[in-house]
């Protein structure tokens, strides 16, 4: 047991661990519980912290690995690591339940239940967070389903009237997804050799036996479909994303904060890091299907956003535009357009986190996420809250100087010039659409803006007294304001990060 | 022929046979209220069968000319229904206690039924066969019935017992003509007789009579189309019945027919495997959507465990001439049946728990739960998560291990894995549907609810098996004995 080969272990299942002794604090110790709270997902994120300090940034392959027998039978083993492309997004993880963990001191959502509340959102962490350095097929399907009895339970109890609905469609789905991408792996095992027919789940062993020809061109095109299901149902593409508007909407504040920071985001790591590598062929030429989606994902989600009348409802839709974003880069296949990906995953997670951080805050007030309820003027009653949101609105719809610029101009960029084996002129409409979306996504944010920030405040509220940003939010929200104004004004805090592995990565399309 | 009988390799039900006289003559001397004795007496007597069960392990004993068997198998099915008897003798103490009923009476019966269960892994011929399922059914018929006083447990004995001895009747009929044409009783024997090329007016008579089988057990494991009594039947029973019926006498219906088709019959897969992916097919659609409409708990159970035996069915239509998948797929319904009966022996117990106050049992009356029995709904949510095969809980494994086998048979084990998916996709929404009474419902009383303390332990037990297995399935993923069936 070194640091190097257990300090992500002990990361992702520390908040494991932590649910359980939740679980068995007496439940008069009300506060004492939230404390604890605060304190594993901090101890978490504190060795998460360190490994991006103790990490090499110069190279380009695994680090921190563990790879131990955990199911002899089935050639299935522990083997977790963390590269260029998964350090990010772990550590996202991290932040964001930390940053969730101190939130809920100030209030845990009706009907209470905090030691429930906090231990769901615990076990939540450790899937998350385990997802993202499995490097076991079987191992990543095992963390990846583990986040979708805690979500559906945290949106299923502490989410707002049409809860159970919501809830359950959540799961149905992404679970339809998951099986065939299960499926997929095990086709994967099946057809693979590492050598005197012993099959592997290994993603390293697997990415090495396809580089060298190891799967046939009709393989590769059926099990794309299969394992891409699964990916694109999480993400969401269009038109699998019909859940998520619903669970964004009946989630309670944490549960939006982490399913658009992180849990959207398995499904685009899980092609960047299963569906490319290991099927590189199905991955070309499926690419121009991906793109189309995504370009639809922009215009239509931007289209939908412009319809929406409750505040919730408007950012996950924005959402799906902005994974639309993610999926584009991706589809292009090139350098930058994977970059572009990661980047946008990380600022998409940070940016769409505090929008509902903002959102949850103003319901808490208001009690109401109608634009036409609210009626304007919260710069004039909540200064604060009113300018946070309004920051984060525009940081949303990609002003340059903030993070949410980098990731969709370098996935707009890469499509005008997309991989040799793509067509030039389809994905330059692809860039062409994904530009129109850009227009109508200011355009809603502003919008928004407008009917929500400006104006006066209406008789009905005029009276009513409410407490701008409490300290306890301030704590919780200016990582994340920080985070934000960094990355986009240092993109090259990511990119440097994501540089050496993506071009790896590509290196096994050529 | 008189030939020496292996005391040792027949001393488990020696032992629970001992067990179930004295626990006769115990209930006639006990006064009644003293009664309750009779658990303890039989308790005791399951603990000592499964000792010297434990004691046989690693043997390889054969009895009553080859007609009796003790081999690995064996005694992990052997070990395994001890198990569940213990685990039923602790959930029904109370119940049947504190309700009107024959306690002496009943666990002689539900001994008697066990000792059938126990017999049913070792018999590799098939009048020991017949022998050992009518010893399982019969004593079911009576307690099945046990509630007198209520008619819908009359109906459940009634139901029960006409449409099983009709199946029977049926098997009987294809066993006598598998005699007829192979000379034997014996499985391998059969299995020997039938591997060459028959002629073929024998080969239509084998084919008919395995048919007559297959629809015997069909009946016993609750496949569709001969699954009718099984709802009615848990509905009526006293509920620690249909827990027993839901699970050991359902696994051994699967250890019987195990038994049959891998090693009797394995040179006709050509013609079963079909029948058996329909079979399979069928049972888990029909099942799984049925159970989608129900509002009663133990009928749910009763069409989840159709359903599930529909999962357990579907190895044997991977059956074909390569024998690692042949092992593997015998692998893989072994791991499931037992994996099932520990996630439903942990649902019933729940039940159990919940039968004292809500008469109906529907599953609105677990409203609220989580706040008035905390263990139990966190408990019940592990099972009901487990059922559904969502990992990391053991009943992901078991549909796991179908599904890998499935996909390295290819062709129609693809297909068979993709309705298998989509249906466990489905059975999500009701098995969701107790947890979401529990924990998303205010239940109207705030009191909370006490467990008698044997159930509330086996649920605990079965929850820490069902996560401890779903973490580290290392401790079941591989059965060496297994192979000991198949292979020779």
């Amino acid at each position: 047991m070194t640091w190097e080969n257990s300090a992500i272990t002990i990361a992702t299942l520390l908040p494991l661990a932590g649910a359980l002794v939740i679980a068995l604090v007496p439940r008069q110790h009300e506060k004492g519980v939230r404390a604890l709270g605060i304190v594993i997902t901090g101890a978490a994120l504190a060795i998460a912290i360190a490994i991006t300090f103790t990490f090499d940034y110069g190279a380009s392959g695994l680090q921190f690995q563990l790879d131990t027998r955990w199911i002899p039978a089935i050639n299935a083993r522990y083997h977790v690591g963390i590269d260029g492309i998964s350090l990010p997004l772990y550590v996202l993880t991290f932040v964001l339940s930390f940053l969730c963990a101190i939130y809920t001191w100030r209030v845990v959502p009706s009907p209470g239940k905090t030691k429930a509340f906090l231990a769901l959102m615990l076990l939540l962490e450790t899937g998350m967070a385990g997802t993202f350095i499995a490097f076991d097929l079987i191992l990543f399907f095992v963390f990846w389903e583990l986040v979708l009895v805690p979500m559906y339970f945290l949106i299923g109890i502490w989410g707002s009237s049409n809860r159970e609905y919501a809830a359950i469609k959540f799961f149905l789905y992404t679970l339809f997804g998951s099986v065939f991408m299960l499926l997929g792996f095990l086709a994967m095992y099946f057809n693979s050799d590492v050598g005197s027919g012993v099959h592997t789940f290994d993603i390293v062993q697997l990415t090495r036996f396809a580089a060298s020809g190891g799967f046939s061109h009709a393989f590769q095109l059926i099990v794309f479909a299969a394992v891409g299901l699964g990916f694109a149902v999480k993400v969401p593409m269009w038109p699998f994303h019909t859940w998520l508007p619903d669970a964004h909407t009946e989630a309670p504040t944490i549960g939006s904060v982490l399913l658009a920071g992180v849990m959207l985001k398995m499904g685009t790591y899980g092609f960047v890091r299963v569906a490319l590598p290991i099927l590189p062929y199905g991955a070309q030429k499926y690419a121009p299907w991906i793109g189309l989606l995504a370009a639809i994902a922009i215009v239509y989600a931007a289209l939908a956003c412009l319809a929406q009348r409750d505040l919730k409802r408007l950012i996950a839709f924005s959402s799906v535009g902005h994974m639309g974003f993610v999926m584009l880069g991706i589809a292009t296949l090139t350098s930058i357009g994977i970059q572009a990906a990661i980047f946008g995953m990380v600022a998409h997670g940070l940016i769409t986190g505090m929008l509902f951080f903002c959102v949850g805050s103003l319901y808490d007030r208001y009690h109401t996420r109608e634009i036409s309820e609210i009626g304007g003027g919260v710069m004039q009653k909540l200064p604060y809250l009113g300018g946070v949101f309004a920051f984060v609105a525009i940081a949303s719809l990609g002003l340059p100087g903030l993070a949410g610029f980098w990731g969709e101009v370098m996935a707009l960029l890469s499509s005008f010039n997309p991989a040799e084996s793509l067509s030039t002129p389809l994905f330059r409409a692809f860039m062409i659409a994904g530009g129109i979306g850009t227009i109508l996504t200011a355009g809603y944010f502003l919008w928004m803006l407008q009917r929500v920030n400006m104006g006066t405040t209406p008789e009905k509220w005029k009276t009513a007294v409410f407490a701008d940003v409490a300290a306890i939010e301030w704590v919780s929200w200016v990582p994340l304001l920080l985070g934000i104004v960094a990355l986009g004004l240092f993109p090259a805090l990511l990119t440097d990060v994501t540089q050496e592995p993506v071009n790896a990565l590509l290196g096994l399309f050529k | 022929m008189n030939q020496a009988i292996d005391y040792t390799a027949i001393l488990p039900e020696l032992i629970l046979a001992g067990t179930i006289v004295l626990v006769l003559i115990a209930d006639a001397f006990l006064s009644p209220q003293r009664k309750w004795l009779t658990m303890p007496l039989a308790f005791a007597g399951v603990v000592a069968s499964l000792i010297a069960t434990l004691w046989l392990i690693g043997e390889d004993r054969s009895t009553f000319g080859g007609a009796f068997v003790v081999d690995s198998f064996a005694l992990l099915f052997k070990v395994f229904f001890l198990s569940v008897a213990l685990i039923v003798l602790m959930v029904s103490f109370r119940y049947f206690r504190e309700g009107r009923f024959y306690q002496g009476e009943y666990y002689f019966l539900l001994l008697t039924s066990f000792l059938g269960c126990l017999l049913m892994p070792s018999s590799r011929d098939l009048l020991m066969l017949f022998i050992s399922l009518e010893l399982v059914s019969a004593p079911g018929f009576l307690i099945a019935a046990f509630r007198k006083s209520d008619p819908r447990s009359n109906e459940a004995g009634i139901k029960f017992f006409l449409i099983g001895v009709l199946s029977t009747a049926v098997m009987l009929y294809g066993m006598s003509l598998i005699y007829g044409v192979t000379g034997s009783l014996n499985l391998a024997e059969i299995g020997r007789a039938l591997s060459g090329p028959l002629e073929p007016g024998t080969q239509t008579l084998v084919f008919a009579s395995i048919l007559f089988i297959v629809a015997g057990f069909a009946f016993k494991v609750s496949a569709v189309p001969f699954q009718f009594w099984a709802p009615d039947t848990y509905e009526g029973a006293p509920v620690p019945v249909a827990a027993f019926l839901a699970t050991a006498s359902k696994a051994a219906g699967f250890a019987g027919l195990l038994q049959l088709m891998f090693v009797a019959f394995p040179a006709q897969y050509e013609f079963w495997t079909p029948i058996f992916a329909v079979l399979s097919i069928l049972t888990m659609t029909i099942g799984n959507f049925v159970a989608l409409q129900q509002r009663q708990v133990v009928r749910l159970l009763a069409y989840s465990s159709i359903a599930q035996a529909g999962y357990m069915l579907l190895p044997f239509a991977l059956v074909s001439a390569n024998p690692t998948i042949n092992e593997h797929a015998f692998a893989a319904a072994v791991t499931y049946i037992l994996i099932y009966a520990v996630m439903t022996l942990g649902a019933f117990a729940v039940v159990i728990a919940m039968s004292k106050e809500s008469r109906g049992l529907l599953i609105t009356d677990f409203a609220g739960l989580s706040r008035r029995a905390p263990v139990i709904a966190v408990a019940m949510t592990v099972f009901m998560v487990s059922l559904a095969g969502i990992p990391p809980t053991a009943g992901f494994w078991a549909k796991f291990l179908v599904f890998q086998v499935a996909i390295e048979r290819g062709g129609i084990g693809t297909a068979l894995a993709v309705i298998m998916l989509v249906n466990s996709v489905v059975s999500l929404y009701y098995y969701l549907a107790v947890p979401r009474q529990m924990l998303f419902e205010e239940s109207e009383q705030e009191r909370p609810l006490v467990a008698p303390a044997l159930v509330t332990a086996v649920a605990v037990l079965a929850t820490v098996a069902v996560v401890a297995v779903g973490v580290w399935p290392e401790l079941l993923a591989h059965f060496p004995p297994l192979s000991t069936l198949v292979g020779g």
